[in-house]
């Protein structure tokens, strides 16, 4: 039963994270991967008040199965953001790949860090 | 003047006109494509941390093991479809936007390292952190580096 739900949530997720990057992107004219960080800041955020909200019997499994699993685990992506701070390297723009990977690393977790604190708030 | 450039986001890069234009050749049918990848990757993903579990506290290796290898195969994948061989149109969108994007994950990561330090288990997080990291990083340049060398883009593009 969970995996028809991280299928169904991974068929949201997918598309979304293409049309956010997509977006986001279009906005701005640096080659600095505003698009991926968005989605997974976004996507660590949400998942993180979805664990903190299951740890305090808020939200169910089938939800975390369908939002978490399935749609921010689809959302987010650590190959898109593996092979453009490669690529940002190659192409010499090596301040922008160390930014990039340290930033995306310490906000991304930050972000998990505030879902779960605002879960416990929420629910508790 | 740069249309050799390979692409710089695997998802979708502005600065390459075709992949610019690809929502207008048929937005349906491009974003099915990454949704039906994307199902097949998280279905993946899944599966492993079902099999795989680990205790609370303990270091997350489904998870490691799905974005690490998730790394290598993009690495691949793109300069197969983007410096070695013009793929077709949808080629990009499933299996690199859907299928892998759907398989490795950045919010399980975080929140992992986010439980191992609420656990108590801060080293091991850190570890976690830092190591999935390291490990991503290089598995993106060794897929790359190993398929450019297996395809000769290596000397074609020094050549040229």
């Amino acid at each position: 039963m969970s995996v028809i739900l991280v299928a169904l949530g991974a068929a949201l997720g997918a598309p979304l994270r293409y049309l956010v990057d997509r977006a986001v992107q279009a906005h701005h004219g640096s080659s600095f991967p505003w698009g991926t960080l968005t989605v997974n800041m976004a996507g660590s955020f949400i998942l993180g008040v979805l664990i903190g909200g299951a740890a305090v019997g808020a939200v169910p499994g089938s939800l975390v199965a369908l939002l978490g699993t399935g749609l921010c685990g689809a959302l987010t992506t650590y190959s898109t953001f593996g092979y453009e701070t490669v690529r940002l390297y190659e192409d010499g723009a090596r301040r922008h790949a160390l930014l990039n990977a340290g930033v995306s690393v310490v906000a991304g977790l930050g972000a998990a860090f505030v879902g779960v604190t605002l879960a416990g708030a929420l629910w508790s | 003047m740069r249309p050799e450039r390979p692409p710089t986001d695997p998802d979708v890069d502005l600065d390459v006109p075709r992949q610019r234009a690809e929502l207008r050749g048929g937005a349906a049918s491009l974003l099915a494509a990454i949704a039906v990848g994307g199902m097949v990757g998280a279905v993946v993903r899944h599966g492993l941390a079902v099999a795989f579990p680990h205790p609370p506290g303990g270091f997350p290796w489904a998870t490691f093991a799905v974005n690490v290898s998730g790394c290598l195969l993009i690495g691949v994948l793109m300069v197969l479809i983007t410096e070695a061989w013009q793929a077709p149109r949808l080629v990009r969108p499933f299996l690199g936007v859907g299928i892998l994007g759907g398989y490795t994950t950045f919010s399980t990561y975080a929140v992992e390292v986010q439980q191992a330090v609420a656990a108590g288990a801060t080293r091991t997080g850190l570890l976690y952190l830092a190591g999935t990291l390291v490990a991503a990083l290089a598995s993106v340049r060794i897929g790359v580096t190993l398929t450019r060398l297996a395809t000769g883009v290596v000397r074609k593009r020094s050549a040229g």
